[in-house]
């Protein structure tokens, strides 16, 4: 860590109680949901940090607390640094503000987060899926929701996986 | 009488296959090597599909190149039906024929499951030259259709 | 499955304004199957005459469940789906997949396969960017800019298929270094590649930079500053034909990029033109850094030696005991990498690629994201086409450089 990033990473530390992990190189910060949105926009204003390059989600179920992890990733331009922000959240439902106050790219990958976990963003301007079909139900990425696997067709079962697949009429 | 309509045949067959317009439907990776298939290096011109229409009320043939996905299936049915006919429909590489390398549930196992096919062509993707074998053995069949309606 | 069902107005109330909804402005769909539209994306435009008020992507319509699938795959396994993301930048994302995973596994890579990677990445990024050229010159109806391009391209593809066997999905970059040595004929080949290649660009360039017809279409249009871009995510030569110089490989280096001399072409404008002559230039830098990377490569092995990740050598196999071990470990349970996440990111001719990888102690990932260009660059379209004629939409479209399958995934 250089001298920029380690008094970012002591500030947050200290004012909002977050967990330090060093793992190859990278720094990532355990933040509590409600300490999430002013984190972020204390290290834009004051830091520097201004570049969103990732928005992510991790399931970790079947353990339900925290099940979900929220992974974000800022970059400095000027200072050529990357800080990471992970964010536990419980249970089937849950919520976390929004960050496109903050950082307006980050309004498709919480559409993104929304549509394959289930994780609403208070406050987000445009709130659809984003890449599963309007009316599909469910949140693919969670690990309870079935891969939807078809068994490859060999000759013993070819008249049997056949008959269960939709054929068209001309 | 069978002598005129043998003749017939075979003439009407001659001109479908020496000037089909294959319709713009190149999804994925698979409309990369389709592209230059198209390009000079393996001219596609000389087989008469000189252009690519992107209407589909103007071409006979589909080539459906590339993974087709839930969301796009709606899509394709509508433009199928939209061709007039006679049409075929080309299904090129492996998504396209059997779901390839992506078997879950954000892919259609497979085109067939939504338009009749007539020609598969496997790889990953296929190159030109597996391409332009497929639409020869497309010019094959087509020469052994026989004319069954009249109107 | 196969029905479709009519949208009604209800559904649009949020996203178009009130001038729309009375019938006022035209909405006008330009939809997944369009000859301009660089694959499966659809456009919701609000016009008022010729006019775009606000233009609305769709997209999802060639969504593959990448990220899933590769969560019930093993490592090796999962490597074979990442070519099919980008298309047509096939190499870079084996290598931004396989450096994350070097990352976690801190496993060592030979120099010999480092200076290889480079090479094959820089052939690729050429490769995309003259499909880039081909298919937006097509669109502003210089078709035979098409016809070129593609010749070239084909002398690239020959080279992989020297290397690897396949043209495009070639899966040649692996964990530790690459599948195996590059055979005798890849450096005169790709030698003959770098004697012919400044003289085309030039070819091009004659065609297109003082033409005046070009210069029409493209100048002024689809502006976009550079605080919008930062504002937006927005990487790539989008962000340095607006103005800030920013290239990945120098700010986040990986693999050797920092051994080699080499430029970032940077434009002022941000219009159209502008991205034209940075993806140009580009191309004459990675003519640049193959050079080098051909005369400074040395001998050696290609590939990690670690026998717990990388198989060893099919030789060895009768005679070690431990080889036919290691080999069928791998073969059936594939390697353990150590629990963690690692996000690593390079930079493909769209913009900055991440991969985030987590993995908790097993054979398979836990979880693996791409943060991709395309997706990130379509976010900023609305302010690229605002008040611009529909004409130019597919331009713009063009120089934003899109591929549906790192959008969508």
């Amino acid at each position: 860590m250089n001298k920029h990033q380690t008094r970012a990473v002591e500030k947050i530390q200290k004012d909002f109680r977050a967990s330090v992990e060093e793992s190859r190189g990278e720094v990532a910060l355990l933040l509590p949901p409600e300490a999430f949105i002013p984190a972020v926009k204390l290290l834009r204003d004051q830091y520097g940090y201004d570049l969103l390059i990732l928005e992510t989600a991790v399931d970790y179920w079947p353990q339900l607390e925290p099940r979900f992890h929220l992974v974000c990733s800022i970059w400095s331009v000027g200072d050529q640094d990357l800080l990471t922000l992970r964010v536990p959240l419980n249970g089937n439902s849950p919520s976390i503000p929004s960050l496109t106050s903050i950082h307006p790219a980050a309004g498709w990958y919480e559409r993104e987060v929304w549509d394959m976990f289930g994780i609403t963003f208070e406050g987000h301007p445009d709130p659809r899926r984003l890449i599963m079909p309007f009316d599909w139900e469910g949140h693919p990425l969670r690990k309870d929701y079935p891969l939807g696997y078809e068994e490859p067709q060999f000759t013993f079962n070819f008249d049997k996986i056949s008959a269960g697949k939709p054929h068209p009429k001309e | 009488m069978g002598v005129v309509t043998t003749s017939l045949e075979s003439m009407v067959n001659w001109a479908r296959t020496r000037s089909m317009w294959p319709m713009l439907f190149g999804l994925a990776c698979c409309a990369i090597e389709m592209m230059s298939a198209q390009a000079s290096d393996y001219d596609l011109s000389r087989f008469g599909m000189e252009l690519m229409r992107p209407s589909p009320r103007q071409s006979d043939l589909m080539i459906v190149a590339g993974r087709v996905s839930r969301k796009m299936a709606p899509v394709l049915r509508q433009l199928y039906d939209q061709m007039p006919d006679p049409k075929w429909v080309i299904a090129m590489g492996d998504c396209a024929s059997c779901g390839g390398v992506f078997n879950n549930y954000a892919i259609l196992q497979g085109v067939d499951e939504i338009v009749p096919v007539d020609i598969y062509v496997a790889g990953c993707p296929p190159r030109p030259e597996g391409l332009i074998h497929g639409i020869i053995s497309l010019q094959e069949k087509v020469k052994g259709e026989k004319i069954t309606r009249w109107s | 499955m196969a029905e479709y069902r009519e949208v009604t107005m209800d559904d649009l109330r949020g996203l178009v304004t009130d001038r729309a909804i009375t019938g006022e402005t035209v909405l006008l769909n330009m939809g997944p199957q369009h000859p301009s539209t660089h694959g499966v994306l659809r456009l919701l435009l609000e016009l008022d005459g010729e006019i775009v008020l606000n233009c609305i992507p769709d997209i999802g319509f060639l969504h593959t469940g990448v990220e899933k699938n590769m969560e019930s795959k093993i490592y090796q396994k999962a490597e074979v789906m990442t070519d099919r993301l980008d298309y047509t930048n096939t190499i870079g994302n084996n290598l931004a997949f396989c450096l994350a995973l070097e990352k976690l596994l801190d496993l060592d890579v030979p120099e010999r396969a480092e200076y290889v990677r480079v090479i094959l990445t820089e052939l690729s990024r050429i490769n995309s960017h003259l499909i880039w050229l081909g298919t937006s010159c097509l669109d502003l109806a210089a078709m035979s800019v098409f016809l070129y391009t593609f010749r070239e391209r084909e002398l690239i593809l020959d080279i992989f298929e020297l290397c690897s066997g396949q043209r495009m999905m070639t899966t040649y970059i692996r964990p530790g270094g690459l599948w195996r040595d590059v055979p005798v004929e890849f450096v005169p080949a790709v030698q003959h590649f770098l004697d012919i290649f400044p003289r085309r660009i030039e070819e091009y360039d004659g065609i297109l930079h003082k033409n005046k017809l070009f210069q029409d279409r493209t100048k002024g249009i689809g502006l976009i500053t550079a605080e919008e871009c930062i504002q937006y995510g927005v990487t790539g030569p989008i962000l340095r034909g607006s103005g800030r110089a920013i290239d990945f490989r120098r700010a986040r280096p990986y693999s050797v990029y920092d051994r080699f001399d080499f430029d970032i072409p940077c434009e002022q404008n941000g219009d159209i033109y502008d991205r034209y002559l940075v993806r140009m230039e580009e191309l004459r830098q990675s003519t640049r850094i193959i050079e080098q990377a051909l005369q400074k490569m040395p001998g050696g092995p290609t590939r990690s030696s670690n026998n717990k990740v990388v198989p060893p050598p099919r030789s060895e196999i009768g005679i070690s005991m431990e080889a036919l071990i290691h080999h069928f470990k791998l073969w059936t349970e594939g390697f353990c990498v150590p629990k963690g996440s690692a996000y690593q990111t390079i930079e493909t001719p769209r913009g900055l690629l991440g991969v985030y990888m987590e993995s908790d102690g097993s054979p398979k990932p836990l979880r693996v994201h791409y943060h991709t260009p395309s997706r990130t660059n379509l976010q900023a379209m609305p302010i690229m086409t605002r008040n611009r004629f529909l004409a130019d939409v597919v331009g713009i479209i063009g120089s934003v450089d899109i591929v549906l399958g790192d959008a969508d995934r």
